[in-house]
């Protein structure tokens, strides 16, 4: 794409967010027409305000948050690992959440404990990630894409147990944390404040990391200490991995397509590319979740199903033209 | 002008000495061309020098300071190397990795300028690729992305360049092309270029000195016209070598007699 059209797509994907929320905000099992929505508006305190206020609009922006730290999160991982399959779970942080969330449900353990178990499940993930990964010698990012893609194997086995020694009603609760659900997302102050900050540092980097994904070396010879870039980067992706979740349940495609579509679109630069893939992620799981409470209403599917169904001939349709164009 | 200087360096890679004892100072306005058989130690030897691995003992230094106790940032300022091998492995524009050569120059928030835009169109036309700005460096030719790769320098601006292997994947015209632009910019620009390079007869045209590697640690270094003698190429590469005289000096070529024989 030119660089003048390109310069429009990141205020229009902004407003195109802001959007995804309304419609959002209308959308529903419980049908609200416009003049009463208009009034939930003005009246949190009216049935329908407290619908609008308390349930679909802290449920919409929890998925525009989810949405952007996964697809940040995913351009992160693939620089990192210069692997353009990596995505935000590859590396184990999401096998470690979702394990501790499952054991949490067969041990009978309130579901308001889950966002706390989950977190701690992927920071232990992470920790024991870095700290066999990390060794003494250089850099190496074998030895890193190894150590999380064995872990996250161990964790998925350990979660493949708990799944068999389950019953009936508490398996179908994990396969919706498995498969990423919004349904009981809550919207913490927390995860908005750590967005923002996360998204400044990284925006911050988005030079290094055009450096950096043409090579360790490369980047080393234009004036970057890597082994500590790399590590930061690291810290960075997985934090946002485990936020994300933390509120959703472990979401798939978003932070894999995402960020590849938004290359496809917008080319490699990371100052361009992280805005637009962290708006576009937000859009995009937005619209994804309001399809998953409305499609079959009144029953939900989980999000991760729709995210999936959608965003894979999504991403096979551009990739095919892009081919085409370049051919 | 910065100077790089070799102190007492001790050198080697899986247990085979690279170098032993070299001191050597490497001054602006000279055009070093690195010389050895293949697997020799050229390209760790480069490495060391550009700061990038640790000698066994000894240092390298980069105007007067050791090049380990400088910030990466700092010595990208003053010094660029030339990977042998240019391999792009996501997607970018052709003018946008030209431009990353500008990168130890920008503070974190900062953007290229017209300036370094201005830098880059003229590196890309050096190289006859100011045609492909748009290009992704994906598709380029090896011999393209070498040039790419050599433009990213001249970006970059360094007063220290290292070259390893420029000429390669390159046809005749850009051989002399690159080798003639570092010869301006060291000659007319008082930089100071070190290459590692196979073409003797490139480094007979081009270098003002020339550092042999034998192997075992041996090397010699010295003004090309003292160093670049039979003997020493045939001790250098051990295979018959005959030299020509031409009117611009002596060239080289390796005697072919074994095969008519």
């Amino acid at each position: 794409m030119p660089a003048a059209p390109r310069r429009i797509v990141i205020p229009l994907l902004a407003l195109l967010s802001l959007a995804s929320i309304v419609l959002a905000s209308r959308l529903g099992s419980a049908e609200l027409d416009t003049a009463s929505w208009w009034q939930a508006w003005q009246q949190p305190d009216s049935p329908g305000g407290e619908l609008l206020w308390r349930l679909r609009l802290p449920r919409a922006v929890a998925a525009w948050v989810v949405g952007a730290m996964l697809a940040m999160s995913g351009c992160l991982m693939q620089v990192l690992l210069r692997n353009p399959l990596a995505d935000p779970y590859i590396l184990g942080v999401s096998g470690g959440a979702a394990f501790a969330a499952l054991l949490g449900m067969t041990l009978g353990v309130a579901a308001s404990a889950a966002p706390a178990l989950s977190l701690a499940g992927a920071m232990l993930s992470i920790v024991i990630v870095f700290g066999l990964a990390r060794g003494r010698g250089p850099w190496s990012g074998t030895r890193l894409l190894l150590t999380g893609v064995v872990t996250a194997a161990g964790w998925a086995a350990l979660v493949s147990l708990l799944l068999a020694l389950g019953t009936d009603s508490t398996v179908r609760g994990m396969l919706f944390w498995l498969m990423g659900d919004l349904s009981y997302a809550r919207l913490p102050a927390w995860s908005v404040a750590l967005l923002a900050l996360l998204f400044m540092v990284t925006l911050g980097l988005a030079r290094s990391l055009n450096v950096l994904s043409m090579g360790e070396t490369t980047a080393q010879l234009l004036g970057e200490s890597t082994r500590g870039l790399l590590w930061l980067v690291y810290l960075l992706a997985s934090l946002l991995t485990a936020a994300a979740v933390t509120i959703a349940g472990s979401i798939g495609f978003v932070g894999l397509i995402v960020p590849h579509l938004m290359r496809l679109l917008m080319g490699s630069d990371h100052r361009v590319l992280i805005p637009a893939a962290t708006l576009f992620g937000g859009l995009f799981l937005v619209l994804s979740d309001t399809l998953a409470r409305t499609v079959v209403a009144p029953r939900q599917l989980p999000v991760g199903v729709i995210t999936a169904l959608l965003g894979v001939p999504l991403f096979l349709v551009l990739l095919n033209r892009a081919r085409l164009r370049a051919a | 002008m910065v100077s790089l200087d070799c102190h007492a360096l001790e050198l080697s890679i899986a247990g085979k000495a690279v170098v032993k004892g070299c001191s050597l100072r490497l001054m602006p306005g000279q055009f070093w061309g690195m010389m050895g058989a293949n697997g020799i130690g050229k390209t760790t030897l480069m490495r060391c020098l550009a700061g990038l691995i640790e000698p066994q003992s000894g240092h390298v230094a980069l105007g007067g300071t050791p090049i380990l106790g400088l910030p990466r940032r700092a010595v990208a300022r003053r010094l660029g190397m030339l990977q042998q091998h240019s391999v792009y492995v996501f997607g970018a524009g052709v003018l946008q990795t030209a431009l990353t050569g500008r990168h130890p120059h920008l503070g974190r928030w900062e953007q290229e300028g017209p300036d370094a835009l201005e830098r880059a169109r003229r590196a890309l036309s050096a190289v006859d690729l100011d045609s492909y700005e748009g290009r992704d460096v994906t598709r380029l030719s090896g011999g393209e992305a070498r040039r790419l790769a050599f433009a990213s320098l001249l970006v970059q601006d360094p007063e220290v360049m290292l070259l390893d292997e420029p000429s390669n994947h390159l046809d005749l015209r850009y051989q002399v092309r690159i080798m003639s632009t570092i010869g301006d910019l060291v000659y007319g620009g008082e930089r100071l270029a070190i290459a590692a390079m196979h073409d003797v007869n490139l480094a007979a045209c081009y270098c003002s000195h020339v550092l042999m590697l034998f192997g075992g640690g041996q090397w010699a270094a010295g003004p090309a016209a003292d160093m670049l003698t039979s003997t020493n190429l045939q001790r250098l590469y051990q295979c018959p070598v005959e030299a020509i005289d031409t009117p611009s000096g002596p060239r080289f070529h390796p005697s072919f007699r074994d095969r008519s024989a």
